[in-house]
């Protein structure tokens, strides 16, 4: 399978993401912001960065890169898309994904390793989670506080958009395992088609052992076989 | 001609800016302060000579870019 990791001005993610991927025995390239194609992508991946400085707000200006129109186009036909930190971030910017990611709660960047409850194993990204598993992802952050109307919320809920939500170890969703003041201790949501997904955690980050968790390599599994059910069928 | 444009978030967003400035004001001694919220302020020069036209258009820019209505309301002025 073949992946397009984008890179904007300030992506600082794109190379972890390419490598996790060939790590995970599949083959990734970028493709640079101003490039209208996304060539033979099988899925596309927004990474984690800090997409012209965060400049006005986290994503804004990234979203109207020309890459994103491919982007769209991509996810309007059913392609899988994944973003990660500053991914979600743009892809909200970009309404491919519902809410905004605002400043931590605590005014603090967190950089430390969080746990992940999975709310919904029927979706591309979440499929090869095992049941019952609590991910141990890193974040890195300073805006990762999730925010969204209640009538959106509760669309959320409702439709089994959350994905993941921060928890303690043991999978309480518990404030004091909320890094970040999101709401319902969101970490990442995916949209209403299910093709769509972004998480404020890197799971480019937890895809090998030696860094300190592998359990990032699950997400990138349920895509491989999604893409692999796609063609096989 | 020049355009202002003040961006506030929303009252139902938090804002840890505001109540951390707060909280300073009134260690600093400052009393009956009952909120603050933190913003933003764009001025934008323009060389266009038609004010209605102009504000339309940037009316559209803070709608769709300069703001996130999700969670930021916005206002305009041109002089």
């Amino acid at each position: 399978m073949n992946f397009a990791v984008l890179q904007f001005p300030a992506s600082n993610c794109d190379q972890d993401c390419v490598h996790a991927v060939r790590v995970l025995g599949h083959s990734a390239n970028f493709i640079w912001h101003k490039d209208t194609s996304l060539g033979n992508a099988d899925a596309v991946i927004v990474p984690g960065g800090f997409s012209y400085g965060d400049y006005l707000r986290c994503g804004a200006i990234a979203r109207f890169s020309p890459v994103m129109q491919a982007v769209k186009q991509f996810a309007d036909h059913g392609g899988l898309v994944l973003g990660i930190c500053n991914g979600f971030q743009i892809l909200c910017e970009a309404g491919l994904l519902p809410g905004a990611l605002i400043r931590n709660r605590d005014l603090q960047f967190h950089c430390e390793q969080v746990f992940l409850k999975t709310n919904n194993f029927e979706t591309p990204f979440t499929s090869k989670i095992p049941a019952e598993k609590i991910l141990k992802i890193p974040i890195a952050h300073g805006e990762g506080c999730y925010f969204a109307d209640k009538e959106t919320l509760d669309r959320l809920v409702a439709h089994r958009q959350v994905l993941w939500q921060y928890c303690d170890a043991n999978g309480n969703l518990t404030d004091s395992a909320n890094p970040n003041g999101s709401l319902l201790n969101i970490a990442g949501i995916c949209n209403e088609r299910r093709n769509v997904a972004a998480l404020m955690p890197h799971p480019d980050r937890a895809s090998e052992e030696i860094l300190g968790s592998a359990d990032g390599r699950f997400i990138f599994e349920g895509i491989f076989a999604a893409l692999k059910g796609k063609i096989d069928a | 001609m020049k355009a202002k444009i003040i961006i506030t978030p929303k009252k139902a967003v938090v804002d840890p800016q505001g109540i951390t400035v707060l909280k300073a004001l009134e260690h600093m001694g400052h009393r009956g302060i009952k909120a603050v919220h933190v913003g933003k302020y764009l001025e934008i020069e323009l060389d266009a000579t038609d004010k209605e036209a102009a504000c339309k258009s940037l009316d559209e820019a803070a709608l769709r870019f300069l703001s996130n209505p999700v969670i930021e309301d916005y206002r305009l002025e041109i002089e």
